[in-house]
């Protein structure tokens, strides 16, 4: 089934990015129906501001999420820890600031080590317990997402901790070149990682093991390691995320500081075109599921829908993408092509016989 | 719980007989005492009719939550839309009532919202191939999403119409004890135990019980292979679920008189280890519905034994739970890992004697693992030759 898909999705893969872009486009076409001012870009204060901008900052953690689960997911893994993780992380971030009233680079730099350092611990306990131990990846990452959730809110003692720190702040809303900083900064991230996974030999280990990690360790590769260093990959990640959204408000609400976003990751995975069960993953797909995941967080407030009911519109997504990759749907087409196909050669041959 | 236990509850049809197979739950009757015990020595008045009471009847909504969970469980499956459909479900049920419905239909409503998103959860994994933490991840944001779209505000259920929602919290006293020390049983307990004995019957005494079992078997498609009807289980398995945290959310919303959409938010996580004290296997194939109510009590003889305690913050609950559940995740596996080297060393044994055969079933084995899931093909490599061990044994 799986090596049935790949098959068909190494020259596909192209074709799916462009789906990708044109959903893209329908998305902003839709959003300039609803108001044309949604294409304006202006200049102020160093920055360009508008709708447009907006959307490529917030894409910044989405990002970041989006391309740890796509590693996580190729092992045919899931980390559903990534939303609590953020909220570790901002949490940490943000109680660092606050408790040492720290308000230079250095401190924010200090804050954002300690954060990820504390992530990486999260992302080496989960990685441990699945490779490790051989435990379910949904059940290891479940418990993380809600007891990390828990861990949060005894970092900030059940308050929603804030801090001042223009350089921590700065991060997520300063501006480069009028560029937004998160949006480059990410980017980096992202190819930096892109790289990592390209440029040596790990991407195709991690393939090789969500497509079968016994064979992968009779060919010689430790896919326990492979697996470890996944997780650890994804919760560093999540926690630059929870750097970039506790930076834009410099705020923790440790029970809403990326909720949902395990969610958004699962979407953008899905979008990017990498498969749920496992094995080739599009780091390209990604990123461009991350932009229409912000993209769309952006319709929908452009459109003006209640901000509770968005979870609603990405699980409709998710199951429509679904839906349409499943074997399911893709035999009934193939059924009614065949139809089609043997009617014409039908009516062909009628048609010889005619002549 | 030993290592041979769990290589013959595997595959044998004798499970039903084997008394060890119920070792998690007894061990967990043993804790509940023991729990009881020490809250009696460390705090007083544990022991008293009055606690029980409380005991049974506040966390009425969550046996039944807990035994739905556990028949996904049992399939290796998992429903992460349980909490989300208590929410959607509430606010459906509460903006009914203030609306002025009857309450009793509002009630119907709430359990059919459970039963629309439980068939909705089985049949995206039955037909479309998505596995189930995803089918039901994506149930589980689309309740929370549209819950939020109705109301975002708690619903109070006041008196009046609204208020017959109520009902259902309605307490007879059965035994009056001195100084608030009474037996009391309210009618969501009474659903609760309803809906527990309906559970026990089709999980234990019907056929579609037992496919459900058979198809936690360690390879997937065995239950396929033999010819039962999985595909039709494995809506009703979710079906079922959803049902129940449909009569769940009735139960709840009658016992705190509102209805909010940020209700039941990590609820599965409660659910799921309660269900896993109980004694089912997180990846399948042995549980009890009873052991689960065991694995309940327990649950929430422990909350309540840290909420007397108050030294715990609060913040640390979800911590705590999330210990527990893994705690005993890990000593699972760990039992399942023993007994897998186990069976290994035997079918090693066995391969020896009688060659052509185990080399048959190798290649059938390997076939399985290619056109399995990535997760399941590690650990499927080695069952099918395992299972003819004991079979030769």
């Amino acid at each position: 089934m799986s090596s049935e898909k790949k098959k068909r999705g190494g020259p596909a893969i192209p074709k799916r990015l462009l789906l990708t872009i044109i959903a893209l486009v329908l998305l902003i076409i839709i959003d300039v129906i609803k108001d044309p001012s949604f294409l304006h870009i202006g200049y102020v204060n160093g920055g360009l501001n508008g709708p447009l901008i907006d959307v490529i900052r917030d894409s910044a953690p989405f990002l970041m999420i989006a391309v740890g689960m796509t590693l996580v997911i190729s092992t045919s893994g899931i980390d559903l820890s990534v939303g609590a993780s953020m909220a570790v992380a901002g949490a940490v971030a943000m109680q660092f600031m606050h408790n040492t009233n720290g308000t230079g680079l250095g401190s924010a730099l200090l804050a954002i080590v300690l954060a990820l350092g504390v992530c990486a611990l999260i992302g080496a306990w989960n990685g441990l317990l699945v490779s490790g131990l051989g435990l379910q990846p949904f059940i290891t990452t479940l418990i993380m997402m809600l007891a990390g959730r828990g861990i949060a809110k005894t970092i900030t003692s059940g308050e929603n901790t804030s801090a001042v720190n223009s350089a921590f702040s700065w991060i997520d809303t300063g501006y480069v070149l009028g560029i937004p900083f998160a949006f480059i900064l990410a980017t980096l991230i992202v190819l930096a990682v892109a790289a990592l996974m390209r440029k040596t030999a790990l991407g195709m280990m991690i393939e090789s093991v969500g497509v079968n990690p016994e064979a992968s360790r009779m060919g010689g590769l430790k896919p326990k390691r492979v697996i470890f260093s996944v997780y650890l990959i994804s919760a560093i990640l999540a926690g630059m995320a929870g750097v970039f959204t506790t930076g834009n408000v410099m705020r923790v609400t440790p029970s809403q500081t990326g909720l949902s976003y395990e969610m958004d990751a699962v979407l953008a995975v899905v979008i990017g075109g990498t498969s749920l069960l496992g094995g080739k993953f599009s780091l390209s797909g990604a990123y461009l599921g991350a932009m229409i995941i912000s993209l769309l967080e952006k319709t929908i407030v452009w459109l003006g829908i209640s901000n509770a009911a968005t979870p609603a519109f990405k699980a409709i997504i998710v199951i429509a993408i679904c839906v349409l990759q499943s074997n399911f749907f893709t035999n009934a087409l193939k059924k009614m092509r065949s139809k089609k196909q043997s009617k014409a050669a039908m009516t062909a041959a009628r048609e010889g016989a005619a002549a | 719980m030993s290592a041979a236990t769990v290589s013959a509850t595997r595959h044998t049809k004798k499970k039903f007989s084997l008394p060890v197979s119920k070792i998690p739950a007894v061990v967990a009757i043993g804790v509940f005492i023991l729990m009881f015990l020490y809250g009696q020595f460390a705090y007083g008045k544990f022991f008293r009719l009055g606690t029980v009471s409380t005991l049974l009847n506040d966390n009425a909504y969550l046996f039944i939550m807990a035994v739905g969970m556990t028949i996904p469980i049992l399939t290796g499956g998992i429903d992460l839309s349980v909490g989300a459909v208590v929410a959607l479900s509430s606010v459906v049920g509460g903006s009914l009532a203030v609306a002025g419905v009857p309450w009793y239909l509002c009630a119907l409503i709430m359990v059919l919202v459970g039963s629309v998103f439980g068939l909705l959860s089985g049949t995206l994994i039955r037909y479309f191939d998505m596995q189930p933490f995803i089918a039901t991840l994506a149930t589980m944001y689309l309740g929370q999403g549209l819950a939020g779209m109705i109301s975002t505000d708690p619903i109070q259920l006041l008196d009046g119409n609204a208020g017959g929602l109520r009902n259902f919290n309605y307490t007879f006293t059965l035994y009056d004890g001195r100084k608030a020390n009474d037996l009391d049983v309210s009618v969501a307990l009474l659903i609760a135990i309803v809906v527990v004995i309906f559970a026990y019957w089709v999980m234990h005494r019907t056929r579609s019980g037992r496919t459900i079992y058979a198809m936690g078997a360690p390879s997937k498609q065995s239950a396929d292979l033999m010819g039962l009807p999985t595909g039709r289980s494995l809506q009703l398995i979710y079906l079922l679920s959803g049902t129940f945290s449909g009569i769940a959310s009735v139960v709840y919303v009658a016992g705190v008189g509102k209805a909010q959409n940020v209700m039941g938010q990590g609820w599965e996580l409660n659910a799921i280890t309660c269900a896993v004290i109980g004694g089912t296997i997180i990846t399948g194939g042995s549980g009890y519905v009873l052991g689960t109510v065991v694995g309940t009590l327990v649950y929430t003889t422990m909350n309540l034994i840290i909420t007397r305690d108050g030294r715990v913050p609060s913040t640390w609950m979800t911590i705590i739970t999330g210990i527990v559940l893994l705690l005993f995740v890990v000593i699972q596996r760990l039992i399942i890992v023993g007994a897998e080297r186990r069976t290994r060393t035997a079918t090693l044994a066995s391969a020896q004697t009688v060659d052509p055969s185990a080399a048959q079933t190798d290649v059938s084995a390997g076939a399985g693992a290619g056109t399995g899931t990535g997760a399941n093909s590690g650990t499927g490599t080695s069952r099918p030759g395992a299972a003819q061990a004991t079979q030769r044994e």
